[in-house]
């Protein structure tokens, strides 16, 4: 009910497109273009899809009069998702964004069916002509988490409530316990795969599992505040996910990785508008402005300073996070010292490193 | 309290037919008060939400793909409800479906479609089969009520289908993701040209019709309705309550197993977390609208995949959220529920004093 | 283990396990009257959206939780107004009401989504709730944790001490008798369908405004249908309900559980167990008629209509 407004005009002229096809070849050079949006979540998730929102309202306030967005959102992860994205491709979006891994295989058979229309898939791997892919490099703001962890934790044991074990998340593990070890190298991590990217009461039910382990710092690769809602009952600190979580948790939340989508949707928007759009694959970190940290609160000044400068040096390309020498959690060396992971392998990551309790199912 | 129900003694012809026409008008005119509060011009709504997913391109398509499966769980429903078997198990003998022929496709990635298809095919009914099998040898041996079984083994398949994608099923070579390896070419579903129209959607009116005419006019199909009608009687003519309960739970479990299987070699491609979203829960409903009737049910589960892609549609050009479409669906059954009652029963204008506290 | 870890262990539990209790007792009554309402999700969510925004609009958790009640109370109308004085068919209109409170829950829930709400707290019992171990068990808890017990014994006491709870029970084992002995049938069944409404209602509010406590959509995540499964699991009695509620609610706290400490059963087939379970409970109590008789409710989802 409340995002019924202004909006709603633009959209009655897309509903009358929609039910006129033949209307939407012949628009006018000087009527906006078209951008769709397909979310897996409520954009109010405040986690995920909402980020994403956000950046899809960056790129049309930043594109005024150029451009008109629609969204759709709750979109699983199944062949119901093929029916949105050509709806989106039928009703004259010339660039629609798939925000979800699960859209991959879909979102390739539509690709094909519509040449003339581009897409961009995020945090997939397969790409067509006019299928692009783009992601943020998460795992760099979980090694700066790490530190702030490292330094704040007493038992020396975080825990870490997982969505699935896929490279994304495995990545943010040993980034969060490589960040925790440069400052305690005993520290170990505890993690739950919940099996879903949002759901609040199992997301809840794994952070208690954790502190009632003994973890005193938590984390979250899911997307519902209710991690840190649990964590700030027990007056531990946590970190939010993907977007400012602190109203949920003003005492508790000690930063947050902020997914900054907005940037990129109006760079890409721009290239399609200028002729220039190309199939490429995106994978930007601090340095790019994809993904920038929460304002670092409840931690002494020292920490925060500390904190600071590795995202400093991140950014700077100083410190690359996954430096060998790496062991696996048999006590095998898969990095060599001295070596840093390229991008290949870190993008199909499945090994945990030593300090990492509990194996990947 | 004013007004009593009279039991008409027959059945209203009249008003089997048209309680769900009534109801879906009631229904378009609920839809276009909730367009208004929330802000859009109900005739707007009411015709992005019913009318332009059909005149969009591929519309007709995705509208087919999304009644496909709703159409086999849906007569096989209507078949047992007919019996009075309440089997609300879709759901699960629709992935167990899944998961038997989807564990054979995974072992058989390279094989001939001409054999192999079949197979799979052939296995996904036995999943259903047998699933829906394990309602009908629990209510039967142990008396233990079909409604509750089989609503509890959609989640224990439900389960069992996240822990093989997660498990011993994830593709090795799928990054972690849970899902299993993408079916071979030999076990996937054939689609028609660059349409989304796949065999499914030809096979399931078949098989409607093909049940319609086991229905009316063979022996089982008379045997059906005087169980479902008149239980007393079917018991004097000496018909087994056993013998048809196992039918239709094998039945309508086959056929759900059917439209599991299809789907995941189908639309989906593969095996993954979630395939279905609750098309088992939503057959209940096209079942009783179709009239138990299969050839009705063919014309619910088009109405029922309308309001998905009328979900979507309103979300894409007027902003709603995509949950109308349980709103739709749900105000939709109640009126039909509410309606019905004119089938058996006539409403009577009584005068205060008559009416007995219980009524 | 550190016995902190311990008792908080047995905390989170209880938590988990609460709100399935709640649904589960509400519908329990429901059930003992003759009517099965298969709708306990979509009550819930109902009363998950409308206690939520009232604790937002009002600033009170308590009154959150009152109009989550009346919210569930209302929607459950809806159900017995078609089963009851229509007649419909009670397992369609029970998937009704959840697919439909699905969808209105979500849809009144839309301008709620990522903003924060009144949290129900603790109520720690002075110097009992100090205790060491046992302190933060059972003497810290919320006020609905409190309530839940008091409204197992309450159901209990009603069920089998009381003159209306065996009237209650007469009329879901036998509407004809009942109706025959004078008993008002539908009233007793609206009554009691109204309270399976409030205590869903409830279940919900407690979802969101302590469990998580946040509006999302699909809060309550099938919890209403374990409630279901829990209702015949304990065989239709409230201190087996009790139990049953911990059990459930243990195994699908631990299937996480066991993950952080390394244990390698896979989660999804731990909760499966419940399921397993009730299935295993239903055929043990329907293979004989007589234990039938004993404890499921006769006429649970058939027809009444008193020819006058």
């Amino acid at each position: 009910m409340a995002h019924i407004k202004r909006r709603g005009f633009t959209a009655m002229l897309g509903a009358s497109a929609l039910a006129a096809p033949g209307i939407i070849g012949a628009a006018r050079a000087a009527d906006p273009v078209k951008i769709g949006f397909v979310y897996l979540g409520p954009v109010g998730d405040f986690g995920w899809s909402y980020q994403h929102d956000v950046g899809r309202k960056q790129a049309e306030a930043a594109l005024k009069g150029q451009v008109v967005t629609s969204y759709v959102e709750n979109v699983p992860e199944a062949p119901e998702c093929q029916a949105v994205f050509e709806s989106l491709a039928a009703s004259g979006h010339k660039l629609i964004f798939g925000t979800s891994f699960g859209y991959m295989n879909y979102m390739l058979k539509v690709a094909a069916k519509y040449p003339d229309i581009k897409f961009e898939h995020c945090t997939g791997y397969k790409r067509a002509p006019n299928l692009a892919t783009y992601d943020i490099r998460f795992y760099q703001g979980r090694f700066v988490q790490g530190v702030i962890a490292g330094k704040l934790s007493k038992t020396g044991v975080a825990g870490y409530v997982a969505s699935v074990p896929v490279p994304e998340v495995v990545q943010g593990m040993n980034a969060f316990l490589l960040g925790m070890q440069s400052i305690n190298p005993k520290a170990k991590l505890k993690f739950i795969t919940i099996d879903s990217w949002y759901d609040p009461g199992k997301e809840g039910d794994a952070a208690k599992a954790l502190l009632d382990q003994g973890c005193d710092v938590l984390t979250q690769h899911t997307d519902s505040p209710s991690p840190l809602q649990v964590a700030a009952s027990r007056n531990l600190p946590a970190f939010g996910e993907a977007t400012d979580m602190i109203s949920f948790a003003p005492k508790t939340q000690l930063t947050a990785d902020v997914n900054e989508w907005g940037g990129y949707y109006t760079q890409r928007i721009k290239a399609l508008l200028a002729g220039s759009w190309t199939s490429i694959d995106t994978w930007g970190g601090f340095a790019e402005g994809m993904l920038v940290m929460a304002p670092f609160r409840n931690m002494p000044a020292d920490v925060a300073a500390l904190a600071t400068q590795t995202v400093a040096d991140i950014t700077s390309g100083k410190n690359k996070v996954f430096v060998g020498p790496l062991t696996d959690q048999t006590g095998k060396v898969f990095l060599p010292a001295g070596q840093v992971m390229d991008d290949g392998t870190l993008s199909g990551l499945q090994t945990l490193i030593q300090g990492i309790e509990g194996k990947l199912s | 309290m004013l007004f009593r129900l009279e039991p008409r003694g027959l059945r209203s012809d009249f008003w089997s037919y048209g309680s769900p026409v009534l109801a879906v008008v009631l229904t378009i005119v609920t839809m276009g008060v909730i367009f208004a509060i929330m802000g859009a011009p109900p005739i707007t709504g009411i015709e992005t939400f019913l009318i332009s997913p059909l005149t969009s391109p591929g519309g007709i398509g995705s509208l087919l793909v999304r009644a496909a499966p709703l159409i086999m769980i849906g007569v096989g429903l209507a078949f047992c409800y007919r019996a009075n078997v309440w089997n609300i198990g879709g759901d699960g003998q629709f992935t167990m479906g899944a998961i038997f022929g989807g564990g054979i496709a995974l072992l058989l990635p390279n094989a001939p479609f001409w054999w192999c298809y079949p197979l799979v095919l052939v296995c996904g009914v036995l999943g259903g089969m047998f699933w829906a099998g394990i309602v009908a040898l629990l209510k039967l041996k142990f008396n233990a009520n079909e409604i509750l079984t089989s609503l509890m083994l959609v989640y224990i398949a439900q389960l069992i289908l996240v822990w093989l994608v997660t498990g011993p099923w994830r593709d090795p070579q799928g990054f972690g993701f849970p899902q299993s390896a993408m079916f071979g070419a030999g076990a996937t579903t054939p689609d028609f040209g660059t349409t989304s129209i796949h065999l499914g959607c030809v096979l399931a009116p078949l098989l409607a019709v093909a049940l319609w005419l086991v229905m009316s006019r063979s022996v089982l199909g008379f045997q059906l309705r005087v169980v479902g009608q008149a239980p007393r009687a079917a018991r004097y003519a000496g018909f087994s309550n056993a013998r048809l309960t196992w039918i239709a739970l094998l039945v309508s479990g086959g056929l759900s197993g059917l439209a599991g299987i299809i789907e995941v070699t189908g639309p989906i491609g593969q095996l993954t977390t979630t395939i279905t979203p609750g098309y088992g829960f939503t057959a209940v409903i096209v079942a009783f609208l179709g009239r138990l009737h299969p050839v009705g049910v063919i014309f619910a589960a088009l109405l029922l995949a309308l309001s998905y892609l009328g979900g979507d549609a309103a979300q894409i050009s007027l902003n709603m959220p995509n949950s109308i479409t349980n709103i739709f669906q749900g105000v939709l059954l109640f009126y039909l529920l509410g309606v019905d009652v004119l089938i058996l029963y006539r409403i009577r204008r009584v005068k205060p004093r008559i009416v007995e506290p219980a009524v | 283990m550190n016995l902190v870890y311990v008792s908080s262990f047995i905390v989170s539990i209880i938590a988990a396990s609460t709100p399935l209790l709640l649904a589960a007792s509400g519908e329990l009554i429901t059930e003992k009257s003759g009517v099965l309402n298969l709708g306990v999700e979509g009550m819930m969510l109902i009363g998950a959206i409308a206690g939520f925004a009232t604790a937002h609009a009002t600033g009170s958790a308590a009154l959150g939780i009152v109009a989550a009640a009346l919210a569930g109370v209302a929607i459950s109308m809806v159900f017995a107004v078609l089963t009851l004085s229509l007649l419909a068919n009670q397992i369609a209109a029970g998937l009704a009401l959840t697919i439909f409170g699905h969808g209105l829950a979500a849809l009144l829930g839309a301008g709620y989504v990522g903003i924060s709400a009144p949290v129900l707290h603790a109520i720690a019992i002075p110097v009992l709730s100090a205790i060491p171990f046992i302190g933060p068990i059972l003497f810290d808890q919320n006020i609905l944790i409190y309530f839940s017990f008091l409204l197992i014994c309450a159901i209990s006491w009603f069920l089998n001490k009381t003159h209306a709870g065996l009237i209650l029970r007469a009329v879901g084992d036998s509407h004809d008798a009942a109706h025959a002995m004078g008993y008002p049938v539908i009233r007793i069944r609206y009554a009691a369908t109204a309270f399976g409404g409030a205590l869903a209602g409830i279940a919900g509010a407690y979802l969101s405004l302590f469990y998580s406590p946040l509006w999302s959509q699909d809060l309550s995540a099938g919890r209403g249908w374990i409630a279901l499964a829990l209702v015949v699991f304990s065989a239709w009695r409230p201190f087996y309900l009790l139990a049953g509620a911990y059990l459930f609610g243990g195994v699908t706290y631990l299937a996480l559980y066991l993950q952080g400490v390394g244990v390698s059963i896979p989660s999804p087939l731990i909760s499966a167990l419940p399921y397993a379970g009730t299935i295993a409970v239903l055929v043990l109590i329907s293979r004989d008629a007589r234990r039938v008789r004993l404890n499921q409710p006769a006429c649970l989802a058939k027809y009444f209509h008193a020819v006058a």
